[in-house]
């Protein structure tokens, strides 16, 4: 098979609740090794594009193909099996189980072991190696065997990262990584994802515009479930839809200040 | 962090080492003596349970044999409901599915004990792969239905089938044997080593499924079964390994019970059971695997031993026992054990351990 540019398209895809539409006749493609954001006001639809996407939720219409292939009719699991990962807007991690367990969690099922029911192995030694290495690259080798209970907010975020990562993605879709992160922390990530190998593509959510601007290779802008805009940040940023969709006003340049700037 | 590069770079040796530390027993911090304590504590218990026919009665042993097949029960209970987070009721059912095909290869096969617990083991283990593939596709309260449902089918079918005796169940079971051609064993003391070797053998087993990758899957499932989806996992495959796998513990713990009793009836797959099974899990503490064989003892003794000092009432005092520990110990014996191992250790946090 050919190298396909895309690493994900989408296809009309549409998600309804009833006569709510929350995502409407999206179409847009990712290429492969983009840093491409998804940004929108509150209620846009978002988060329900990329739960459709990753296969939480099914689509009501229109088609997924991640590297061509049609992912439309794959659960949850085979899509993150085919390389298609997320995290999740609100921390979701395994509680009692300490940090370096999360990860491990998430690099033995890539690793195909998750079903051995028999202890630790060489090979089984190199999962945990891999995993141990995945929780140093987002900062929290000091808190390896604390539990993930214990974890303040922003160091969860952290661990959700390492664990999409350790399940060897090469599509990761990021929905809201720095939500409720320190600026610290935020730069970290920002770090990390410029960091990441070139051949993952990475789909973010985030609403702060500093980090979008300074990592993405593409924007989409999504408002009340439709595409307002699509292409390289420089394109979207002067699009006056999308300026108006912001602000519902003209005064459109301050939509792109730094935080601080104008207060 | 200033060349964080993914899942691509080799971690630094020294803290690969530590990491290894840290998952070698994936319940304990890092620490080697720690790590030793557990099994020394098993390892004593283990002399102990030896020495006991030389101290008791036989009376007193063939209790303690029942004990122990029943703490293998618990342990199949416990396996689902402490380590996977299934609520079960079912396992009763392929307790006595164990029991009967046991009883079964007595009868009309052979009176080696071993033979009649691998055929248990194979019997169970059937039973719950034709069963719980509709009980594995759901959880919690919807789980505990169906597995109550599948319980109570089974004891239809042992109470009406005349080929297992019906509600007479099968008596006349030959003293077990242990080698081909060997003698039958009649010494209380005998059939207890052969079910305490048997039960410490399968104990080890269920320990290293547990610690296994496996078993972190398990854990993973309890913990935030969505998020497993998320990271590619299908729960009902596991589900349904580990459903399997329990199927065949409750199977063995069958066949040991009627070693000792040499008699099986519909009332050893009765709900009683199953809620017994259950209630030995609650209060010796899910998840923990030596709490629920406690709470085993605790179960039976009292409904059996103590009973008779408080004239037959024994289903009250297990009741007082329940509504104590569930008070007392949120978390089982189990939770008291580690509340006593991390008063040692200031700073210690709990261990994985969930009421």
């Amino acid at each position: 098979m050919s190298p396909v540019a895309y690493a994900l398209e989408l296809e009309n895809v549409s998600r309804s609740y009833g006569s709510l539409k929350a995502v409407d006749d999206v179409s847009f493609a990712v290429d492969t090794g983009a840093r491409h954001a998804v940004i929108g006001p509150n209620g846009a639809g978002k988060s329900t594009l990329f739960s459709v996407l990753a296969g939480t939720l099914r689509a009501t219409a229109g088609r997924i193909l991640l590297h061509g292939r049609d992912v439309t009719d794959e659960g949850e699991a085979g899509r993150c099996r085919l390389g298609l990962a997320r995290t999740f807007q609100h921390s979701s991690v395994f509680l009692t189980a300490s940090v370096l367990d999360n990860v491990t969690m998430a690099a033995q099922q890539a690793a195909g072991v998750s079903l051995r029911p028999f202890p630790l192995t060489r090979r089984y030694r190199a999962v945990t190696e891999a995993a141990f290495a995945q929780v140093q690259a987002v900062g929290l080798a000091d808190r390896f065997a604390a539990s993930a209970g214990s974890l303040s907010h922003g160091e969860r975020r952290q661990l959700e990262v390492a664990m999409v990562l350790a399940s060897r993605p090469d599509v990761v879709l990021f929905d809201e990584p720095t939500a409720g992160m320190s600026p610290a922390e935020t730069h970290r990530f920002a770090e990390l994802v410029a960091g990441l190998p070139p051949e993952i593509t990475v789909l973010v959510i985030e609403h702060d515009l500093d980090v979008v601007f300074s990592l993405a290779t593409a924007v989409t802008v999504l408002h009340l479930g439709r595409v307002l805009a699509s292409g390289p940040p420089a394109v979207v940023q002067a699009d006056p839809a999308v300026q108006s969709a912001y602000l519902g006003a003209a005064s459109g340049d301050a939509l792109f200040l730094t935080p601080g700037g104008t207060s | 962090m200033s060349s964080s590069t993914g899942g691509l770079r080799a971690p630094a040796p020294l803290l690969a080492r530590q990491a290894e530390r840290g998952t070698a027993a994936p319940s304990a911090p890092p620490g080697g003596r720690r790590r030793l304590r557990g099994p020394a504590i098993q390892a004593v218990a283990v002399l102990v349970l030896a020495t006991l026919p030389f101290l008791m009665s036989s009376y007193q042993v063939s209790t303690m044999t029942r004990i122990l097949a029943f703490a293998l029960l618990a342990v199949s209970v416990d396996l689902l409901t402490g380590v996977t987070g299934l609520p079960t009721l079912g396992q009763a059912a392929y307790f006595g599915v164990g029991a009967y095909a046991a009883a079964l290869t007595a009868l009309h096969w052979t009176a080696n004990a071993p033979a009649q617990l691998l055929v248990a083991v194979g019997a169970g283990l059937l039973a719950a792969a034709a069963t719980g593939w509709v009980a594995v596709r759901t959880r919690g309260i919807v789980f505990l239905m169906l597995t109550l449902a599948i319980g109570e089918l089974v004891h239809q079918v042992a109470d009406g089938w005349s080929f297992v005796g019906g509600s007479n169940g099968l008596t006349g079971i030959a003293s077990p044997r242990l080698l081909p051609g060997g003698a039958p064993i009649t010494l209380a003391g005998v059939v207890y080593w052969y079910v305490l070797a048997v039960f410490v053998l399968a104990y080890l087993g269920v320990r290293a499924v547990v610690a296994s990758p496996f078993g972190r899957t398990l854990r993973g499932i309890r913990d935030n079964e969505p998020r497993m989806r998320a990271i590619g996992y299908r729960p009902a495959v596991a589900k349904f390994a580990v459903y399997c796998l329990a199927g065949a513990v409750a199977g063995a713990a069958g066949s040991l019970w009627i070693t000792q009793t040499r008699f099986v009836s519909p009332g050893d797959l009765a709900f009683e059971v199953a809620a017994l099974a259950l209630l030995s899990v609650v209060i010796g503490g899910a998840g923990s695997l030596w709490g629920p064989c406690l709470g085993a003892g605790v179960v039976l003794l009292t409904r059996d031993y103590l009973s008779t000092y408080v004239g037959g009432r024994g289903s009250l005092l297990l009741g007082l026992v329940f509504i104590a520990v569930v008070y007392v110990l949120p978390r089982g014996l189990a939770g008291l054990g580690q509340r006593l191992a991390v008063g040692r250790r200031p700073g210690g946090e709990p261990r994985g351990v969930r009421p």
